[in-house]
């Protein structure tokens, strides 16, 4: 397997997570109602559910989306 | 298989009799109770010509139903510890043009059908006053063809401010596929209808870590390390060489899949936000792919939000990968399913979503609805569009 373009992308990631982080406040409880906003959820909805069912069927790639990583079949 | 049952069976006693305990430290213990429904449903419509089960060729028309029924109940232990259960049932349904064309002999439209069954439970204990919790879970699939069953294990850790969080999560699937062949390919004669099954398994470690930035920006960075082996062929998708002979699809017995995927959410001004999400996946059958996904909510007013979407997907394809009549058999592998070859595809739609402080049609409990559309078109002649309903009780 080529790792060369894995290990390009990594540090990109890793560097704009650092930047992200670098810049990080502590955020109280009383402060968060936009971040506990409904549809600021940092993963899939409910409604979602399906859509990610039928592109893992149609598509090489799946994961990193906090869901299934196996099981299933996708055979149509 | 039963001992998925029973380990099921006693997660259940277990549950019950936690639920059953008696207050001895002041806390209140507070019994299981009904947190949530959820109903999913959708309905997805395919067309294409590209069908692997005729080697890359003919109709790939398919429509299917899911619904999906969830059910989360709520409870604390004596040491004050949060539990919930999340029992889950989908099940879907669909006719599929390509499937009657496991006997070439058949009419061509899509009459031929199954039904799917996934049930799934997750037990949840979280510790709110040290910030971690512990999940553990079981699942199955079962359709005509294809027998799915799954464990899985997570824990979850918050930083000591609370804005941040680790998650590390263990899945294992013990799959069984089938082996329908294509009528013309069966050792016993067309009519044969012996199916042997043939092991799949999967391993999946996963890995994610969310951060608050500020009071409106949220991110997680997410990655899986996934290794499968035993049949991952399908055993009814035909390959025709360079001769004009007919085979059964052939891959190799293991596959090493690594996603890793970046989400950033912001709330911009008072009505929208943006949701976003990047991915990096890499397999050693030779995928190498990207994602893109970007999801403006647009709040209408408090209670209303239209939500416009697009996707953006790149791959390219397996090593094994060919077209209609130009594999050799020099090849120790080969495939012509259109799903694993190079393309690309754009996903775009809106979706609704109501949450009206009195309820949906006045009914308190009925507290949310969320309608989304999308349309999917990939560069190789495949489209298709999906709707999706979620109704939530609470």
């Amino acid at each position: 397997m080529k790792h060369a373009t894995i290990f390009r992308v990594l540090p990109v990631i890793a560097c704009a997570g650092l930047l992200f982080l670098s810049s990080c406040t502590t955020v109280k409880e009383y402060q968060k109602n936009k971040l506990n906003d409904g549809e600021m959820t940092l993963g899939n909805r409910k409604v979602e559910k399906t859509e990610l069912s039928f592109q893992s069927y149609r598509e090489g790639a799946s994961g990193a989306n906090a869901g299934k990583s196996g099981g299933g079949c996708g055979c149509n | 298989m039963k001992r998925i049952f029973l380990t099921a069976a006693g997660l259940f006693a277990l549950i019950q009799l936690f639920a059953q305990q008696k207050d001895t430290t002041g806390f209140q213990a507070r019994k299981l109770k009904l947190d949530e429904i959820n109903l999913v449903s959708s309905y997805y419509h395919q067309n294409g010509n590209n069908a692997a089960v005729t080697g890359g060729i003919g109709s790939q028309k398919l429509s299917d139903i899911a619904n999906v029924f969830d059910v989360k109940l709520v409870g604390y232990d004596k040491k004050a510890r949060k539990h919930s259960l999340d029992a889950e049932l989908g099940i879907d349904h669909y006719t599929s043009a390509s499937s009657d064309k496991i006997d070439l002999k058949s009419n061509s439209s899509a009459s031929h059908a199954d039904t799917r069954f996934y049930p799934s439970l997750t037990w949840t204990v979280e510790n709110e006053q040290k910030g971690h919790s512990i999940a553990i879970g079981l699942s199955s699939s079962t359709e005509f063809d294809y027998q799915s069953f799954g464990g899985n294990i997570s824990y979850s850790r918050k930083t000591k401010n609370r804005n941040g969080e680790f998650t590390g999560r263990l899945q294992v699937y013990l799959d069984q596929v089938k082996q329908v062949l294509p009528t013309e390919l069966r050792p016993g004669g067309p009519d044969e209808e012996h199916y042997p099954g043939k092991n799949r398994n999967t391993i999946a470690g996963s890995f994610s870590w969310s951060q608050i930035i500020n009071q409106r920006l949220q991110i997680a960075i997410l990655g899986d390390l996934v290794q499968q082996n035993g049949f991952l062929s399908l055993p009814f998708y035909r390959v025709y060489f360079n001769d004009g002979s007919v085979h059964q699809e052939k891959l190799p017995d293991s596959r090493f899949k690594i996603p890793i995927g970046f989400r950033a959410n912001y709330f911009l001004g008072d009505n929208f936000i943006l949701r976003s999400y990047y991915r990096y996946y890499t397999d050693n059958w030779g995928i190498r792919s990207h994602t893109a996904e970007l999801e403006v909510p647009v709040k209408l007013n408090a209670f209303l939000s239209v939500s416009p979407f697009y996707r953006y997907y790149t791959q390219t394809a397996v090593k094994y990968f060919a077209p209609y009549g130009q594999h050799t058999d020099q090849q120790a592998y080969y495939t012509s399913n259109y799903d694993l070859s190079k393309f690309n595809s754009s996903f775009f739609g809106a979706g609704i979503r109501w949450l009206p402080p009195q309820g949906i049609l006045g009914w308190q409990h009925f507290n949310m609805i969320e309608l989304r559309y999308g349309h999917y078109k990939k560069s190789i002649d495949l489209q298709s569009n999906i709707i999706s309903l979620n109704l939530r009780f609470k």
